[in-house]
């Protein structure tokens, strides 16, 4: 590293809390914001918007949702995918049915409406704890993709099953729909991420997420010091369910824009989200980050590597990158368990006393 | 008697059917559970696994026949020999439980001590992990199974239970197999229930699942005991496998049934072997009566795919610990 600390002189809480307690890497986030704001929309092509940032910044959001809600509040979800598919679904109705009615409105009201759907099915943690609810939330997903199936209000009847984004503008800029610059949409989903990410980091470490982490380190104790477990949990579900929620309807209606609810919110990107947590880190808001962008490089990295390089067929690739996903995730369990957000911790640690380590 | 209640009660007849099947997997839930305190989400992928190794063993499959193609440009993809079911069966077996070995010594023994909820992600790793091996090593075709089990409906109840209804009904409709999965069953928890009262190392399993340390202190030793689990579990899974397998094709979706067995899990308790079964029987009759009676006429049909889990949800509202689970205690 490029400084020295002398000690932990910190005299007020204020201090003690601070995000970034060192002005370095202060400095240092400040100038990624300015490169993800001022530089890439300026360098950023079809390729890469589509194939590594727009779903980087959209499960970056997704991945902050549900570390709420397992990392903070220790509450398992295996229903993200339906969750996400209640926001799509939600985004769309409001789409079609106020035409007039501005996006960013739309997506905010969409994330509203997924965390009603989230609270409910929040209400059986009251009872049900650990795997019993993990597994009570593969209720959530099984049903609200079957819902989203066979009502057929929620796709405006149309016969493929599928809903399409119809094109809508922000400040004069087109941003979803086909006719959509790949920076200005990168730019739309980034302020969005940033503004949630702000938000969220804000959210843990004031009172609420305190009592998240109360709940989450043993709930008993904590209904003993005086933490209600109804609002908590409640109110992680609710709120984790928001930014899934908003990044379902970014996904449906900016990124993909055309889905079908079997296919991109099934079971499996229950997992995906959920991976992204544990290899970035759990109640980590850098693991939420890490995560995520080790999930979408991975596997864009590895077709590269066996259809481009060695021009296997993509259907062993793919059988590779399951392999290969599946051994990272165990490799990481055992090596450490804290995921990615810990060995950037203990990476620091090591280079603040190198080149001199004793 | 009127032919809608006949075939409501061959709709719950077929349900019991595809419950037993469903108890199937959850017993090797149930069996690593107990022994370990795992959650092992893999299972599912065990049984794919183990039906994708015995087919490949009977049709003489060179493994990694694809991959190895794509690396050296060659085209091999059989030996050109069939191997007889019942040693391609033994070898599967065999594979199963070098598996429960490499298992054992290459992740569990790392994560001893380990929260549940890591061990559990671990075992999707371990899932995801075994997918993409096995659809490597055999190619992700969907394959027939035949072990010689007979399929289609049973002619023989349905002539003899024809008199029971009117005119325009023909008597239960039962697949053989589904009979046969019953039967399998039925002496497979038999034999594991012998297994685990009347031999030592029966005796040594049940100590286990009963408290770690205190088996520890009396000199068993958890690693041998997590092998012999881990390679009855692959047993079971390979079993189920079978089944499953020749029913529907040994394909990517045998993998999903892990999460069928799920709710099976929540009715019956992670803990209990008799609750499994009857989990699965709950669960199979359930789901089919409710996709008969309510699910296909008002709903729009398909309602099986969320059924069960809802069923155990609002079960679980009410009864915790499922319905033969131990009493969950929490201390500060």
């Amino acid at each position: 590293m490029l400084y020295r600390e002398a000690g932990d002189f910190k005299t007020s809480y204020r201090a003690d809390q601070q995000t970034f307690p060192i002005m370095f890497d202060k400095v240092a986030f400040g100038i990624a914001i300015v490169i993800a704001y001022a530089v890439v929309p300026f360098v950023i092509n079809d390729y890469w918007a589509n194939a590594v940032l727009l779903p980087f910044l959209i499960y970056a959001i997704a991945a902050i949702g549900l570390n709420i809600l397992t990392g903070y509040c220790g509450q398992v979800s295996l229903g993200s995918g339906g969750f996400m598919a209640v926001g799509a679904y939600a985004c769309y109705k409001l789409m079609t049915s106020f035409p007039d009615m501005n996006i960013v409105i739309c997506i905010l009201l969409s994330g509203g409406i997924t965390a009603g759907v989230g609270a409910l099915f929040g209400l059986p943690s009251l009872r049900i704890k650990g795997f019993y609810l993990a597994v009570a939330t593969l209720a959530a997903q099984f049903f609200l993709v079957w819902l989203f199936n066979k009502v057929q209000w929620f796709y405006n009847y149309s016969a493929s099953g599928q809903i399409n984004a119809p094109q809508r503008e922000v400040l004069g800029f087109v941003v979803t729909g086909p006719n959509a610059s790949p920076a200005t949409v990168y730019i739309f989903c980034l302020v969005f991420l940033s503004v949630l990410a702000v938000i969220a980091r804000n959210l843990t470490r004031g009172s609420a997420g305190r009592r998240w982490m109360a709940i989450r380190d043993m709930d008993i104790a904590a209904e003993i010091i005086g933490v209600n477990p109804l609002m908590s949990k409640l109110s992680a579900f609710a709120i984790s369910s928001f930014y899934v929620g908003i990044a379902g309807a970014l996904l449906f209606s900016v990124y993909l824009g055309a889905v079908e609810v079997g296919e991109v919110f099934g079971i499996q990107k229950s997992f995906l989200v959920l991976f992204m947590i544990i290899i970035g880190g759990l109640g980590s808001m850098f693991g939420s980050f890490a995560g995520a962008a080790f999930m979408v490089l991975l596997p864009v990295l590895l077709k590269n590597i066996m259809v481009g390089q060695f021009g296997w067929a993509t259907d062993i690739a793919a059988h590779f990158e399951f392999a290969i996903v599946g051994f990272l995730i165990i490799f990481f369990l055992i090596v450490e368990p804290h995921g990615l957000a810990m060995l950037w911790r203990i990476i620091k640690e090591k280079l603040r006393l190198w080149p001199f380590p004793h | 008697m009127g032919a809608d209640f006949y075939f409501g009660v061959e709709v719950f007849l077929n349900g019991l059917m595809a419950g037993v099947m469903y108890s199937l997997v959850a017993l090797g839930f149930v069996l690593i559970f107990k022994a370990s305190g795992i959650f092992n989400y893999a299972q599912g992928v065990m049984a794919l696994f183990a039906a994708l190794t015995l087919v490949g063993f009977q049709n003489g499959q060179v493994p990694f026949a694809h991959l190895i193609n794509a690396i050296f440009g060659t085209d091999i993809h059989h030996f050109g020999w069939q191997m007889p079911t019942f040693f391609a069966i033994i070898f599967a077996l065999l594979v199963m439980v070098i598996f429960a070995i490499l298992v054992e010594k290459l992740v569990l023994k790392h994560l001893v001590n380990q929260e549940p909820i890591i061990l559990f992600m671990a075992t999707i790793g371990l899932a995801y992990f075994m997918e993409g091996f096995g659809d490597l090593m055999w190619g992700s075709d969907v394959k027939k199974l035949d072990v010689g089990i007979p399929q289609g409906g049973n002619f023989w109840i349905e002539e003899n239970t024809a008199f029971l209804g009117g005119d325009d009904f023909y008597g239960f409709y039962l697949d053989t197999l589904d009979i046969y999965a019953t039967v399998i069953a039925g002496i497979l928890v038999s034999s594991l229930v012998v297994f685990s009262q009347y031999t030592k190392t029966g005796r040594a399993l049940r100590a286990v699942a009963d408290d770690h340390q205190a088996a520890l202190s009396v000199g068993i030793s958890l690693r041998t005991i997590w092998v012999i689990v881990w390679g009855i579990a692959g047993f079971v899974a390979l079993v189920a496998g079978i089944m499953w397998g020749s029913k529907s094709g040994v394909q990517f979706s045998l993998s999903l049934i892990a999460l069928k067995a799920l709710p099976v899990l929540m009715l019956g308790g992670f803990t209990s072997i008799p609750g499994a079964i009857i989990g699965g029987l709950i669960i199979g009759v359930g789901e089919k009566m409710f996709e008969f009676l309510i699910g296909a006429p008002f709903l729009g049909g398909a309602t099986e795919n969320w059924f069960a889990y809802m069923l155990a949800l609002v079960f679980l509202v009410f009864r915790p610990q499922g319905l033969f689970g131990e009493k969950i205690i929490e201390r500060v």
